[in-house]
């Protein structure tokens, strides 16, 4: 490790075994991102999953933080964990996943996708590990990643992407709408062959939901597994 | 920090979030996934964007710009995703990608979804 390449700082001798506090603490956050990661795809409760991507998004927010972008960081706990996740939980529960232990979560090919997981897990730690082996990120000084650094760049060099991603919002915007409209304009005359799928599951959720509504905490996404049981009558209904 | 940090934890969890594309059955399942790989994007994007303001005295900061953009389209394609969903959980009553194969050429045909319907709807009751 001692020939330090040109494109890296070469100031400071860095090493492997000597890890910063800095660096400590990228490694445990990253190991609980990682872990919550793998039970999101891998557990057979279906809001669980919901609930462990909270904690890898949270985690990643983190992240962000010891990389000194906190602009990102708070971007992403506002929009993923705030907003994505919640919506996530309301469309589980729009289509009626089952709450407990469900044993079909996994299709028939998950062992052809551990193996194609694996082995691009494989190639890409090694290609990155060979290629960045003897880069450092220098962490000291003012941070790169400061508010007001994040929006000089944005509002002095990145004006018109940001004016088109607000037309791109707008357009997904009303793109959700007219799906969700039409698709309940269109079921109505397919009622009869399609034996009504609006029907039936109401009725089966209605007791449910009556009788867990007390216990919801609407203002709560991230409360434990047991209370998100509650809104899919309360969501069935406002639609 | 070294590098390799963020890189090596961006690809395990984009293979982690492959593997839940690949294996899950549930489509809002594979949407999580799907947010799974877009984050550890985010990740790569945020470390070298920090990399390279200090190395290459960077001031553009097209990584944290372009991290902003991807966390709106993904809150776009969340809420054009779980419309999508939703209507076609409206329609067939499952939102099992494994039986939505009306497109697909197989020995079944094209009248595959006929012995699909009775299955979708005992499903649906006893969940």
């Amino acid at each position: 490790m001692s020939p330090v390449p040109a494109v890296s700082l070469a100031a400071a001798p860095h090493g492997f075994l000597s890890p910063t506090g800095v660096e400590i603490a990228f490694l445990l956050v990253g190991l609980v991102t990682f872990g919550a990661a793998l039970v999101t795809v891998t557990t057979r409760q279906l809001v669980h999953a919901a609930l462990w991507l909270v904690v890898a998004l949270g985690g990643l927010a983190v992240e962000y933080l010891l990389l000194t972008a906190e602009f990102i960081a708070w971007v992403q706990v506002l929009i993923y964990v705030g907003s994505v996740v919640v919506l996530l939980l309301f469309g589980l529960m729009l289509t009626k996943a089952p709450i407990g232990r469900s044993p079909d979560a996994d299709s028939g090919n998950r062992w052809a996708a551990l193996a194609v997981a694996v082995a691009a897990a494989g190639a890409l730690v090694w290609v990155v590990v060979d290629a960045f082996r003897a880069t450092w990120i220098d962490l000291d000084g003012p941070a790169a990643g400061t508010t007001a650094v994040t929006g000089q760049s944005l509002f002095r060099h990145w004006v018109l992407p940001f004016e088109a991603l607000s037309v791109l919002l707008l357009a997904a915007l009303v793109g959700a709408i007219v799906l969700s409209r039409k698709a309940k304009a269109d079921a109505e005359p397919n009622t009869g062959p399609t034996s009504d799928p609006n029907a039936g599951p109401v009725t089966a959720t209605a007791p449910a939901a009556t009788r867990t509504t007390p216990t919801a905490t609407p203002g709560a996404p991230t409360a434990t597994a047991t209370t998100p049981a509650a809104p899919p009558g309360d969501q069935e209904g406002a639609r | 920090m070294h590098l390799a940090y963020p890189a090596v934890l961006s690809a395990l969890l984009f293979c982690v979030g492959l593997y839940g594309v690949l294996a899950r059955r549930n489509a809002i399942l594979v949407l999580m996934s799907v947010e799974l790989m877009l984050n550890a994007v985010n990740l790569n994007l945020v470390a070298f964007d920090v990399w390279l303001s200090r190395t290459a005295r960077d001031t553009l900061h097209s990584g944290q710009a372009l991290t902003l953009f991807t966390i709106a389209v993904a809150a776009a394609e969340i809420g054009i995703g779980l419309a999508i969903v939703l209507a076609v959980y409206r329609n067939r009553g499952t939102s099992d990608i494994d039986r939505l194969r009306d497109t697909a050429e197989g020995p079944d045909g094209p009248d595959g979804e006929h012995p699909d319907t009775p299955a979708a709807e005992k499903a649906e009751a006893t969940a």
